[in-house]
């Protein structure tokens, strides 16, 4: 399962939620405000790794870019994929879960 | 309204609280045109970040990439329209790893405690 997370941790749950009942294989690509889950300085950061062994993390550079997060740090183990690595990932895993 | 309810001479405080991220959703650049209708009419103006509302100032902005208009360099502008009272809560920018220094304009970094003595001095207070 492919789980996209578009609301910033720091404002609503979705991520939180997210990292609780995601199955291990699956992955968490962070778009949007949800991009601000992925910064190492962030309270999401913890709960990330605490799931780094059992999912795969990733982050939409655009979106990054876009709120001037290019150059900032992010949780070790996130990669970051433009809009092609994004169409990469929806058709390599069988089912898409967006958490709005 | 009465035509001669406003009047020019009173100037009120308008305090504009600022909580959301910028590009996510439309709040953030809806509240940043609200402002600078505000300066049109000489009123005291100031604009609060608070939340993730402090991510609007984050330096760096670079929005081509998802095809939205960047409207950070705006923020620096403010002060030619005498919107001069930029206000960031120093907590927001702790919980989320930043300083002063990753701002793209000058503030002013209150506590919780001295925000909220200013905040309650307002007569009208608009919150995004």
């Amino acid at each position: 399962m492919l789980h996209t997370v578009n609301k910033s941790p720091l404002e609503r749950n979705t991520l939180e939620s997210c990292l609780r009942l995601a199955a291990k294989g699956s992955a968490i690509l962070l778009i949007e405000d949800g991009v601000y889950g992925a910064l190492a300085a962030g309270q999401a950061a913890k709960e990330i790794g605490k799931r780094k062994a059992d999912l795969k993390f990733y982050a939409l550079g655009p979106d990054l870019a876009a709120r001037g997060l290019s150059e900032s740090p992010l949780v070790d183990g996130i990669e970051i994929v433009d809009y092609e690595g994004f169409v990469d990932l929806a058709a390599e895993y069988e089912a898409h879960q967006a958490w709005l | 309204m009465e035509e001669d309810d406003f009047n020019p001479e009173v100037v009120k405080r308008f305090m504009f609280v600022n909580r959301k991220a910028p590009y996510g959703t439309v709040y953030a650049l809806e509240s940043l045109e609200t402002v600078l209708i505000s300066a049109a009419f000489d009123q005291d103006v100031s604009v609060v970040f608070a939340d993730d509302g402090v991510f609007q100032l984050k330096k760096g902005q670079d929005t081509p990439g998802i095809n939205m208009k960047n409207f950070s360099p705006t923020f620096r502008a403010l002060d030619g329209y005498d919107v001069e009272k930029l206000y960031v809560e120093k907590e927001s920018l702790e919980a989320r790893g930043l300083t002063e220094d990753d701002l793209l304009v000058d503030v002013e970094v209150l506590s919780s405690k001295e925000l909220s003595k200013i905040m309650a001095a307002q007569d009208v207070v608009i919150s995004n």
